[in-house]
């Protein structure tokens, strides 16, 4: 793609928004605070998105059961940090990271291994038939949210940041949270990877490709429905770090923690244009900033900007910022 | 006469017309044939998700449209009721103002919504809807001055239908006679008259062609129907009869929160009962209402049994505590996704009209 044919208004999107709010915000220090906070929850809103981009985009698969996997990698990331209390327990940065990290793993293999369940069960069944997917995949995400009760409790589970992740750093007056830039820096990564296999490995190829055709990929000799079975677990375990990131966030988690996060990721979904990754990376950014922005500025009105980001974006393309052609 | 009454969609099957039967006379005699508190209260319940899955099913089972909404409208009513009940006292004019007053208001809504996102595909909209909903909801928790916020609102109704009055001295057919019966037979009536209603809605050549947009949109279109309009219309008309689901609801409760008439888990409810009682037939929603309480009510008595008889096994045990009945209906739920996509009443009409085996039949 040439760099002229770039579709540049929604990336615009981001940084006017945020140059916008800087005059009502009238110190330039909490500005930036806000600034890199909402980054940063729209970088974690992202990596929970972008399992379902994935799977909706490539697939055609509309997951209501998304939800599932998010609490599901929170609380296998509870059980895997609780094991490890004297790693999360210490100071040093590098042995905080060498606890989070296996419980990133863990909880990305366990989702993934999840999905394949799921997607052989549900999903596989109703392809092509959206009506019975929301339905059947609403029925999984009520099973798989008992089950989660059957084995964590019902309760709320703490889940709290390791000590070296706490507190924040000074920039000049803007007080940054540590774990904010570790949520860009992994969001960064998961966009960098979704994008660069896609774009540039032969497995993206061809999973772009059974998009277009399946039929003609699957007589070129390879088998179609193993990439999708494979795109289903990428996206699953995504969702599994997504909710890793979300608990750490929250610092707490409960088996209806899906739930509420994905009325969020629908509505990112939904100005991105349904399926796609860029489009799902600025509607994430742009409902973290808006949310951090309103919640500054105007409490109240916070829980509907949301919505009200949607309906604006929606007037303006009303197949979201990067609609995918043919869809 | 019967025809008439039931707009020509009999039963078409003669288990249905009998559990049918069984169904309307138990809902009936249910103050005589179940006392207790309890009893009534799953039997008042029934006849108000009867209406509500019934008002869904003209979305989903007609139409084929997905909405996460519609708890909503069913809010809007009950919480129509409560506050009129509230401001102007507990006297029947103010049940009507507070009725008429959701009605206008569920109109706007859904007729917003409808021509907002009605052009848009199936999965966009039933994804805008379950945004909407969630932000209705937590509108309704934020305006605590007006609707009483988490808390919700408790209020009195008509002195007739509250439980206090007590026109006999002695028992009735064994059974004390107190306004909260004759609350039940309002709602009775109610239930029943909507029910017709919806079911004279859908036999109509207007539902013919909400039908004929379900099956096929493209070809509906290209007849000349202008399905962008049957479609708005259609999800107007379901938000009104929501609408008066929910007025229903608060007559019975004398409370309205949001938990009770907006929560997500309300509008699970409704998608459960709507694809267990068969989608695309109002009989279904009656069916399926009818399980569906006596499931919530009852299965989880069921289960603690169960739960007792298999404490050895701590694992098992979980699975099927009490808590946990969702997860069996959950399990019920997706598998008659897949085996009984047209639910009870599909499956037992199918069962009459399916041909004999010409062996058989020439035998």
């Amino acid at each position: 793609m040439k760099l002229g044919d770039l579709d540049w208004k929604p990336l615009a999107l981001v940084p006017l928004l945020a140059l916008g709010v800087l005059p009502l915000i009238a110190s330039p220090s909490t500005w930036l605070t806000l600034t890199v906070a909402g980054l940063a929850m729209g970088m974690i809103i992202f990596i929970i998105a972008s399992g379902l981009t994935l799977i909706f985009g490539l697939m055609d698969v509309l997951n209501f059961g998304h939800g599932v996997f998010i609490a599901l990698g929170a609380f296998v990331a509870t059980s895997v940090l609780g094991l490890m209390g004297d790693w999360t327990g210490s100071g040093e940065l590098w042995r905080n990271l060498l606890a989070v990290l296996p419980a990133m793993v863990v909880a990305m293999l366990v989702a993934g291994a999840v999905g394949i369940a799921f997607e052989r069960f549900l999903v596989r069944p109703v392809y092509g038939d959206h009506l019975k997917q929301i339905l059947i995949t609403m029925g999984g995400m009520i099973i798989g949210e008992e089950l989660i009760k059957v084995i964590w409790g019902p309760q709320q589970i703490p889940l709290p940041l390791p000590m070296g992740m706490r507190g924040s750093i000074l920039i000049g007056d803007a007080a940054i949270e540590k774990y904010r830039l570790v949520a860009v820096v992994v969001g960064l990564v998961v966009f960098a990877a979704l994008v660069w296999v896609l774009a540039r490995t032969k497995v993206g190829l061809l999973i772009r490709a059974g998009v277009q055709d399946g039929e003609m990929v699957e007589a070129l000799g390879y088998r179609i429905r193993r990439l999708f079975v494979g795109v289903f677990v990428a996206g699953s375990a995504l969702a599994g770090l997504g909710g890793v990131m979300w608990g750490l966030y929250q610092q707490s988690v409960v088996p209806q923690m899906g739930n509420e996060v994905t009325i969020l990721i629908f509505i990112v979904l939904i100005i991105g244009g349904l399926g796609s990754t860029s489009g799902a990376l600025i509607g994430a950014l742009l409902v973290g900033l808006m949310a951090n922005y309103t919640g500054f500025l105007l409490p109240k009105v916070a829980l509907f900007s949301n919505i009200a980001l949607m309906v604006a974006i929606l007037l303006w393309r009303p197949r979201g910022v990067y609609p995918l052609t043919e869809r | 006469m019967l025809q008439r009454i039931l707009s020509g969609d009999l039963p078409r099957s003669r288990v249905l017309a009998v559990i049918l039967a069984v169904v309307l006379v138990g809902l009936l005699l249910a103050p005589f044939l179940f006392p207790g508190v309890k009893a009534l209260n799953v039997a008042a319940k029934v006849l108000v998700f009867a209406v509500l899955v019934a008002s869904f099913d003209l979305l989903l089972g007609y139409t084929g449209i997905v909405s996460f909404a519609h708890t909503m409208f069913f809010g809007i009513g009950a919480y129509g009721i409560a506050i009129a009940t509230t401001r102007l006292g507990p006297t029947w004019g103010a049940l009507a103002v507070g009725t008429l007053a959701a009605l206008a208001v569920s109109l706007v809504l859904s007729l917003l919504i409808g021509l907002f996102s009605l052009r848009v595909r199936a999965i966009f909209f039933a994804m805008i809807t379950l945004a909407v909903a969630a932000a209705f909801q937590t509108l309704a928790s934020q305006l605590s001055d007006f609707t009483g916020g988490e808390d919700g609102l408790s209020f009195k109704v008509p002195e007739v239908l509250s439980p206090s009055f007590e026109p006999l001295e002695n028992p009735f057919l064994g059974v004390d006679i107190d306004g909260k019966i004759f609350c039940y037979y309002l709602l009775f009536v109610c239930a029943v008259v909507l029910i017709l209603a919806m079911l004279r809605v859908v036999n109509s050549p207007f539902g013919r062609v909400l039908q004929a947009i379900r099956e096929n949109e493209f070809r509906a279109e290209a007849i000349g129907y202008r399905v962008v309009v049957y479609r708005t219309l259609s999800s107007v008309i379901s938000a009104l009869f929501a609408t008066l689901a929910g007025c229903m609801l608060a007559l019975w409760l004398r409370y309205n929160g949001p938990e009770t008439s907006l929560s997500f888990e309300i509008m699970m409810d409704v998608l459960l009962i709507v694809v267990i009682g068969g989608m695309g037939t109002v009989y279904g929603a009656a069916i399926g209402a009818v399980l569906f309480m006596v499931a919530q009510s009852y299965l989880q008595d069921l289960l603690r049994l169960a739960s007792e008889a298999v404490g050895a096994l701590p694992w098992l045990s979980a699975l099927l505590s009490p808590d946990r009945w969702l997860l069996w209906l959950g399990l019920l739920f997706v598998l008659s996704v897949y085996y009984f996509p047209t639910g009870v009443v599909g499956r037992l009409r199918a069962a009459r009209r399916a041909p004999r085996p010409l062996a058989e039949a020439s035998r």
